[in-house]
């Protein structure tokens, strides 16, 4: 059971790290830490496929004499072109979370609805 | 040239959404422009690619000339072809008469951002549509998300601001979702290319590993469609953007998703392993049942004529996953229909919607009396419209509905005629609302609820012909097509035929 856990600890900090994210995601009312929460989310998932390139014994992905064995470089490549994501993501995010601030004078989502419920 | 046309695709709308707001700096109009031939180009282009798919059978088209599984593969076959089809048709639609309606809606010095942003969107769209690899299918979903929820927050309501941050939250998640799907199988298989997933995948089918990349593709993409317990953030975020936005991503947005909903699930995985692998035609099935009864039930209690129409799309994806996850081929071709005939219909409806706030800035049911006089043109493309959602015969809807109908029959299911039948009453119960206040109302002039943010005019004409036209245009196509629906069936057979192999 021990193994099972430590063996691949790094599977149980991006799940650790996913549940965290996706709880602030959720659950916080403030949205620039709904933000927050998002990238902690991305960021998990950056390690997962991090994680899935590792080759046992594997050295960097460049071309040496009599060492075949090495790390899958495209997993890398492919999380640069999610952290691009990532990061755009996170500056629209902050964009609408200022034009929010401008309209509502808060970026606390209870605020927010009181503002928005129909007042006759 | 011609042998490039895929990747132009891309590209065209790619660069001029740069260039677009430059060229706004020059002159407002120019950007107008641009947005305008981009579209008719792609539409054009994407009329000439369905065309050789349809001498060839398909497009196989490898970027920077790398050999497919190594590099990323741009695959066209009936089934994307015709959906591409759609989107830039509506694309160019949507663009021709956006021009009105943006004025009116979006502070003028953004409107060449606006331009931009929403070939931006396109470019995602037909991004995720056209291509073969499904690392790119989870970047040009990235793409048209972001420019979809920075489409809505430019409306000038603050309550767009809101259902765009909402919109953003559940998107980034469900996107996130779908990039663990895909790095789960990348992980078993090593491989990113759509077809030779399917290929290697069969001999994986017992896998864990297999089953949780499913999962996440499943929640994921239907967040994406908005699939009924998942759709939170639709009826907001289509109620304030503004017009020309809500026509566009009513008529697209979703029913992409949904094809790539398709793609993952009949062309990356089989239909036998969604049946007797993980027994998900069940679940599906319950899940488009309460779609369609919940998304009716919700449309008729709605106020607001842009919630209503949002949350009847709601009704409607139910429809399109309920072909789906019949999972026979007349369900599939139903499926497939019903993302053509609804983008047509909802886009109608949209346009429709976005004329008479441009004239009298109301969105409000209650506020629609006499507007049959005052708006002849308009309204007639919108009872145009509402007869084929409930699915008068002659009209796109019904087609769609009779293929569902038939599929749930030839799958021994006829309890879903209930569901179906119920469901076409509730949409005639929440239309017959609008056209009876549109028509056989009389006007009173005193009350007109408050909260409009266009200025009224007292005596209002139809709306602007830029405007008109597009909608005439789609209202007509919603009869011929549904007089004349040869030739969208046979598409739609021979892509489900392609689909269930």
């Amino acid at each position: 059971m021990t193994e099972f856990i430590s063996a691949k600890y790094n599977y149980w900090i991006y799940i650790f790290l996913m549940m965290v994210g996706f709880y602030a995601a959720i659950a916080k009312r403030n949205l620039v830490k709904k933000v927050i929460g998002l990238n902690i989310f991305q960021t998990a998932v950056f390690l997962f496929y991090i994680s899935i390139a590792k080759v046992k014994g594997g050295t960097e992905p460049i071309w040496m004499e009599g060492n075949p064995v090495y790390t899958n470089p495209l997993p890398h490549v492919l999380i640069l072109t999610a952290i691009v994501v990532a990061v755009s993501t996170t500056a629209v995010a902050l964009a609408i979370i200022i034009l929010i601030m401008k309209q509502f004078g808060t970026v606390e989502e209870d605020k927010i609805l009181k503002l928005l419920e129909p007042h006759d | 040239m011609m042998e490039h046309l895929p990747i132009v695709m891309i590209v065209l709308p790619l660069l001029s959404a740069v260039v677009t707001p430059v060229a706004g700096r020059i002159h407002r109009v120019l950007s107008w422009y641009i947005v305008v031939i981009v579209t008719a180009l792609c539409f054009a282009g994407s009329l000439s690619l369905l065309s050789t798919v349809l001498e060839t059978g398909r497009i196989s088209y490898w970027l920077g000339g790398w050999e497919p599984p190594w590099g990323i593969e741009y695959l066209i076959d009936y089934l994307n072809a015709f959906v591409l089809c759609l989107v830039a048709f509506i694309a160019f639609i949507v663009a021709v008469y956006a021009k009105k309606s943006v004025e009116l809606e979006i502070d003028e010095a953004r409107l060449p951002l606006f331009y931009g942003v929403y070939l931006l969107f396109v470019t995602g769209l037909m991004g995720i549509v056209i291509t073969g690899d499904i690392f790119n299918l989870y970047v040009f979903l990235e793409i048209a998300s972001l420019a979809g929820y920075a489409l809505i927050a430019i409306a000038k309501r603050r309550e767009a601001a809101m259902a765009s941050f909402n919109y953003l939250v559940m998107g980034t998640i469900g996107a996130t979702f779908v990039l663990l799907g895909i790095g789960h199988l990348y992980m078993v298989t090593g491989s990113l290319n759509m077809a030779d997933l399917a290929q290697r995948l069969p001999a994986l089918y017992g896998s864990k590993v297999v089953q949780t990349a499913f999962a996440f593709f499943a929640v994921g993409l239907s967040i994406k469609i908005a699939l009924f317990p998942l759709h939170n953030w639709l009826p907001n975020s289509y109620t304030y953007a503004p017009s020309a936005v809500s026509a566009i991503m009513a008529a697209t947005a979703t029913k992409v998703g949904a094809y790539a909903f398709i793609r993952v699930m009949f062309t990356v995985f089989h239909a036998e392993f969604l049946i007797t692998g993980i027994h998900l035609n069940h679940l599906l099935l319950f899940f488009a049942a309460l779609a369609i009864l919940m998304g009716s039930i919700l449309a008729v209690a709605q106020t607001d004529i842009k919630k209503m129409l949002a949350y009847s799309s709601i009704g409607q994806i139910g429809y399109i996953i309920l072909g789906i996850s019949l999972m026979n081929l007349t369900g599939i071709q139903g499926s497939l229909l019903h993302i053509v005939n609804h983008a047509l219909m909802k886009g109608t409806l949209f346009l429709a919607v976005g004329g008479i706030v441009y004239r009298l800035g109301i969105t409000t049911i209650e506020d629609f009396k006499d507007l049959g006089r005052k708006m002849p043109v308009s309204m007639a493309a919108f009872t145009v419209g509402a007869f084929s959602m409930i699915g008068v015969p002659l009209t796109v809807g019904f087609v769609s509905k009779w293929y569902l109908a038939i599929a749930a029959l030839e799958a021994g299911m006829w309890y879903l005629i209930i569901v179906l039948m119920l469901s076409s009453l509730l949409t005639a119960v929440y239309f017959w609302r609008v056209i009876d206040n549109m028509y056989f109302q009389p006007h009173d002039a005193s009350k007109v609820s408050e909260g409009s943010v266009v200025v009224a005019e007292s005596n209002p004409k139809d709306a602007p012909v830029l405007m008109l036209l597009p909608t005439i245009v789609t209202a007509v196509l919603c009869v011929f097509f549904g007089i004349f629906a040869s030739l969208p069936l046979s598409l739609a057979e021979k892509a489900s035929m392609i689909l269930l192999r």
